[in-house]
């Protein structure tokens, strides 16, 4: 344990590295700079390699060549850069490569408001990248979240062999709070699983018991093949329907069948809630505080953790007996839309603000106390 | 030297993925043989060889060979194999590329991969047009002549690929064609085993569209003409620049020592470990 005065994003850079990162590429944007002049300074102390690419196309390849080389990777970026990556995400989540992609979000579309915060590119995230694709992405609230979530990232990654997503905002990545950091041995760190078969047996798409085959680095003399094409379970293109039916089954159910083990969400009060709000990312704190100001009124307060895969169950349960239904957030209204489609339309109030400044607590209290 | 047949066990992956997909008379075929023979020449050992490509034509070459292999995406080959070579410096890198592919979609990181200098093999396959998508004009077609996109004619000038990757800051530029297969594959040999980035333009016009749309005759004429139309660097600097109009210039444009960039990191690396500021 050590304490610190920290910005979040410093607090995701030494997540990163606690949690085995040892390639960072990125290229600098607002407000998620830090993160890469952290690890810039940070890398090179434990052996790792920092690297400022041409834009964030490259940097995402570049994050992706060096994963496939058996490091752990990410890169950091906002919106406008977050657009230009969603190629290479949807090559990660084809081609079956971990990596953490921070998206320090900011008012946008296009150039926007670069030093507001936002909450609009959670259906970037959930549909960016062209195709069906599955998708895992995490929301902190806190400096100290900023750490744990970017372990959590990490770790999913791995365990699962997919692109992750850390959703943050320009109010948790600039603000800076007094954080107790675990130390290095508090952590549960997985690293993905590596090929028990010798060379000439290992297919890397192979269906496996856990949905997720081994994965084999480049250079330790697994001569595999990659390709965002549609694969045969060797990594070979094909046309065979029924190698891209079984291939598009299995990633999707890698990561649905195992929501309880990705969806993180925090419940506060939600027993016999008449009203409850569901809450991520910086908008969590002020509905944290206009929860506590109605406490007398049967209010719960539900913060979500993990953003997609949507955490469906938790949000059926915490609403089984409200009424209302509150959904503040930076943005026209997209988690309330996945929220409208589980509680029904009528229960739910949106509190939407998108015009770079941060939901008050007052704003939210309002929308709890509103008489229909 | 081993044998054809030899090479063919050694390093196609030659029971799973033939016939390949290029038309018959294509030239992308002989430059993977020429890679082959430069890699079996130098003596590597397969496992110490990855292959990056990015899409189109050239873009299929990797799945056919037994090395670490990775078909990226359009224009990005370069940008993978950067992250990779950073994170296996042991690893010799051929990155195999089109022309539209290097230098228009992927223009921005061909000329910032040259610039860093670091260690790849990159084999730009020049066949002057889009050939995967049915010839529409690329950044190497040259003025003038005829696309699917361009039906008047081309009236955009044309890359020069060495000349471009040399003031970038390559440390080996050359170029060949696919008739001058030795020399092709002297210049690979040498670039594998230059310290740094090395560039290697391969000359293979696709007969396909390019050479139907402009009536340049079958895939024989134009081996042929790559013959007859291309020039020495040596002879070339004795000719008047008018009497060079249209030729293909072959030769070793650049071959020189430059700092290479996972070498710089990994004093970077020493000196953060032994506690130097940043």
């Amino acid at each position: 344990m050590r304490t610190a005065f920290l910005q979040g994003n410093e607090a995701c850079a030494y997540g990163a590295l606690a949690a085995g990162c040892r390639f960072f590429a990125g290229y600098p944007i607002t407000p998620s700079t830090t993160i890469a002049e952290t690890m810039a300074r940070e890398l090179p102390k434990v052996g790792g390699v920092f690297i400022q690419m041409e834009d964030e196309i490259a940097s995402l390849a570049a994050v992706l060549g060096a994963s496939v080389g058996g490091l752990k990777a990410m890169t950091a970026t906002s919106g406008p850069g977050f657009s230009l990556m969603q190629e290479h995400i949807g090559y990660a989540v084809m081609a079956e490569i971990p990596c953490v992609i921070v998206d320090v979000q900011r008012l946008g579309p296009s150039t926007g408001q670069p030093t507001s915060p936002s909450q609009g590119d959670v259906m970037q995230a959930r549909w960016g990248t062209h195709g069906d694709h599955p998708i895992i992405a995490l929301s902190p609230t806190s400096v100290r979240e900023c750490f744990d979530l970017t372990v959590t990232a990490f770790n999913l990654s791995e365990k699962y062999r997919t692109p992750v997503i850390l959703l943050m905002d320009a109010v948790v990545g600039h603000m800076r709070e007094k954080v107790s950091l675990p130390a290095p041995e508090e952590l549960e760190v997985i690293d993905r699983a590596r090929p028990n078969v010798p060379p000439e047996w290992y297919f890397p798409y192979e269906e496996t018991a856990s949905d997720v085959p081994p994965m084999a680095n480049f250079g330790d003399g697994f001569r595999y093949h990659i390709t965002g094409l549609m694969h045969d379970r060797a990594g070979f293109p094909t046309q065979r329907l029924d190698e891209i039916n079984a291939w598009l089954t299995r990633i999707f159910r890698k990561i649905d069948a195992h929501v309880d083990d990705i969806a993180i969400t925090e419940a506060i009060n939600v027993e016999h809630a008449r009203t409850l709000v569901i809450a991520y990312g910086c908008t969590a704190r002020a509905a944290k505080e206009a929860v506590y100001m109605c406490r007398r009124h049967r209010v719960g307060l539900l913060i979500l953790k993990t953003l997609w895969p949507f955490p469906k169950d938790q949000v059926l349960v915490a609403a089984h007996e409200a009424q209302r239904v509150v959904v503040p957030e930076m943005n026209m209204g997209q988690i309330a839309l996945e929220v409208e489609r589980l509680v029904g339309r009528s229960k739910v109030r949106r509190v939407r603000r998108a015009d770079g400044e941060m939901i008050t607590p007052q704003e939210i209290r309002a929308a709890i106390e509103y008489k229909e | 030297m081993a044998t054809q047949r030899q090479l063919i066990y050694d390093y196609l992956r030659h029971k799973k993925k033939f016939p390949n997909i290029w038309c018959a008379g294509c030239g992308i075929g002989i430059v993977m043989g020429a890679i082959i023979r430069a890699v079996d020449d130098l003596g590597y050992d397969k496992n110490q060889v990855a292959m990056i490509s990015g899409i189109g034509c050239s873009g299929r070459m990797p799945v056919y060979l037994d090395f670490y292999t990775m078909h990226t995406t359009h224009g990005r080959a370069l940008s993978f194999a950067t992250g990779l070579k950073l994170a296996r410096p042991e690893l010799k890198i051929i990155v195999v590329m089109g022309d539209g592919d290097a230098l228009a979609i992927g223009g921005n990181h061909f000329i910032h991969t040259a610039r860093r200098n670091i260690d790849l093999t990159a084999i730009v396959i020049n066949n002057a047009t889009y050939g995967m998508t049915g010839g529409q004009y690329s950044p190497t077609t040259p003025q003038h002549m005829l696309a699917t996109t361009a039906p008047y004619g081309n009236i955009e000038q044309d890359f020069p690929i060495c000349e471009l990757a040399q003031v970038c800051g390559a440390a080996f530029v050359a170029r060949s064609t696919v008739y001058h297969v030795e020399e092709l594959q002297g210049y690979i040999e040498q670039g594998l085993e230059k310290k740094g980035f090395a560039l290697i333009e391969a000359v293979s016009y696709c007969h396909t569209t390019y050479g139907r749309l402009n009536r340049l005759g079958s895939a024989v004429d134009m081996m042929r003409a790559l013959k007859e139309n291309s020039i020495t660097r040596q002879a070339a600097e004795k000719l008047p620049p008018e009497e060079l109009q249209g030729k293909i210039v072959r030769g070793i444009f650049v071959d020189r020592e430059v700092p290479e960039y996972t070498e710089l990191y990994q004093k970077i690396i020493e000196r953060a470990q032994s506690g130097g500021k940043a």
